[in-house]
């Protein structure tokens, strides 16, 4: 009877922590694609023909390190895990297609990513993937011209215009997983402060605390000055654990390979908001120190004002670069290492594995770096975040 | 290409960015950061009061304890002088005591010789005036009993005229 019971608690602990998934089920029209797409999608289409060279094609190219790289950091329509008998009749992959969500000329349209992916489409530079009048292309979907054609000008840039594509990509995935994440570990942390207010913490209480009170006494507090630190405090905890638990995402390749932090889209976001809080809390110091800055000769401050104003807009968009260009060098430094043993496999066998076990060592100090980088980011960007503040509600000092 | 797809910012992503940071950043605020950091307040308010009182606490502790030692060194202080009083009190009366009792025994020794000796003089003045009288009464009755007899009378005068012209 007992244990019966004690079953049911477990079971129903499971079962929250299963929530999680099940939330991402959800989201996501869970359609595991493991049936080989290169014959099933060939009836009726004239370009499928086209495609099918296409196809073909890219496999006899053999191993394309740049490629494969990018393809791992780039954002997708899906989550893609395997791919198996890769350059054979019977390719098959194992990947999880999202929901494309697109808001056209003639309003919301969702199908799933699936639908692309499973018809490829010739193209004049490299292959893309259409459904009804949508073209994807470099993971970018555009309009098919008049004659279900992408086209191109003479750089290689797409002519077609593309409708605002607000599909669940990896990277919406990577955020809403880390949105979940980061809700779950503090709102239970929360309750644990509630609960016992004036007791030792413990527990996941124990992990977070002394992060928490680095970010305040460490970064924040030393940045911004205690007396107005605490006005900032919730925004630059939030930017902390986000953009950590986002890498740390990140760097879990095996669950999708998350590239969050890696995309401008997403620190851009971040860097606009430092904008903004930024400018909203700058008071009359802030200002007249951009605008006429005391203590120095007039020429100089022609100089100096321009610099001073173009400094407020490039404080951000620094922030922005480096978060982005430092997770996405990383994940490219472990990815080269990967694609050394394909490259040297290529030629043979022996060597294939004799530099994988070289390139092994390397990944996995790479990885510990990453982790390392994945904090120092977290840090760097919320400490950066923090002076900038600083400097916003610093009151005048002479 | 690929490049370009990597660096350009997606409109999507930044709406999808946008909705779900603010709203994560919405909710932490109201119900983690806020709780959290009023709690890591007030513990430390707490820990940094309960210190202070130890402090307080430990000073009056050693005030207490600097007291007692006072007081303790005064008890002793005063144990030792009472002691040293009472040795000298004990001594002195020890030896007033010896002193009246000598005194005192001298007192009643010649109290006691003067007496002896009174009674002593007493005793002699006693016999001898017993004597004196029972020489007389033997006297007497010699006289009486001799003189019945006028010869012997004249025996002893002669007797005691020829002893003194003896002597």
């Amino acid at each position: 009877m007992q244990t019966s019971e004690n079953k049911k608690l477990t079971n129903t602990q499971k079962g929250m922590k299963n929530c999680l998934f099940a939330l991402l089920g959800l989201f996501l029209s869970l359609s595991v694609a493991a049936n080989p797409h290169s014959d099933t999608a060939s009836s009726g289409h004239d370009d499928q023909v086209h495609s099918e060279e296409a196809h073909n094609e890219s496999h006899e190219e053999g191993f394309d390190a740049g490629q494969m790289i990018m393809h791992h950091i780039a954002d997708a329509h899906e989550i893609h895990f395997l791919t198996w008998n890769a350059g054979t009749e019977n390719e098959s992959d194992l990947s999880i297609h999202l929901p494309v969500i697109l808001w056209t000329n003639d309003g919301l349209k969702m199908f799933s990513s699936g639908h692309l992916y499973h018809n490829p489409v010739h193209a004049d530079h490299g292959h893309a993937y259409q459904h009804e009048n949508f073209i994807m292309y470099d993971e970018v979907i555009y309009y098919a011209n008049e004659h279900g054609h992408l086209e191109f000008d003479e750089y290689g840039a797409v002519l077609n215009d593309a409708p605002l594509d607000l599909s669940i990509t990896k990277t919406v995935v990577g955020l809403l997983l880390t949105s979940i994440l980061i809700l779950l570990i503090f709102l239970s942390v929360a309750k644990t402060y509630k609960r016992n207010p004036k007791e030792a913490p413990k527990g996941l209480q124990a992990w977070m605390e002394p992060l928490i009170l680095f970010v305040r006494d460490d970064v924040v507090r030393p940045s911004v000055g205690e007396k107005k630190a605490d006005k900032f405090m919730p925004f630059l905890l939030t930017v902390f654990f986000f953009i950590w638990i986002a890498n740390l995402l990140g760097l879990m390749s095996f669950i999708g390979g998350y590239n969050v932090m890696g995309s401008m889209a997403v620190t851009m976001v971040l860097a606009i908001l430092v904008f903004i809080i930024t400018t909203y809390h700058g008071n009359k110091h802030y200002w007249m120190h951009i605008v006429w800055p005391s203590g120095v000769p007039f020429l100089i401050k022609l100089i100096l004002v321009p610099i001073e104003v173009v400094q407020i807009f490039l404080k951000p968009i620094v922030l922005m670069i480096r978060l982005t260009a430092n997770i996405t060098a990383g994940h490219i430094i472990i990815l080269a290492f990967t694609a050394l043993i394909f490259i040297f496999g290529q030629s043979s066998a022996a060597a294939g594995y004799g530099v994988g076990a070289g390139s092994l060592i390397f990944m996995i100090f790479m990885f510990l770096i990453e982790l390392l980088v994945a904090f120092l980011q977290a840090y760097v960007f919320t400490l950066l975040s923090a002076i900038y503040f600083g400097s916003a509600v610093e009151e005048a000092h002479h | 290409m690929v490049l370009i797809n990597l660096l350009s910012a997606p409109a999507g992503t930044i709406i999808w960015t946008s909705v779900a940071f603010l709203i994560v950043a919405f909710l932490l605020k109201k119900m983690a950061w806020k709780p959290i950091l009023k709690t890591l307040k007030d513990r430390e308010e707490f820990i940094e009061e309960s210190l202070k009182s130890a402090e307080d606490a430990k000073a009056q502790m050693s005030l207490l304890k600097a007291d007692n030692e006072k007081l303790l060194a005064e008890a002793r202080v005063e144990r030792e002088k009472i002691l040293k009083e009472a040795r000298e009190m004990k001594e002195s009366i020890i030896s007033e005591a010896k002193k009246t009792a000598t005194a005192e025994g001298d007192r009643l020794i010649a109290t006691a010789r003067q007496e002896i000796e009174k009674e002593k003089a007493n005793a002699m003045s006693d016999i001898k005036k017993q004597v004196a009288a029972l020489s007389v009464e033997i006297a007497e009755k010699i006289l009486r009993s001799e003189l019945d007899n006028p010869a012997k009378q004249q025996d002893i005068v002669e007797q005691h005229l020829n002893q003194s012209q003896l002597s």
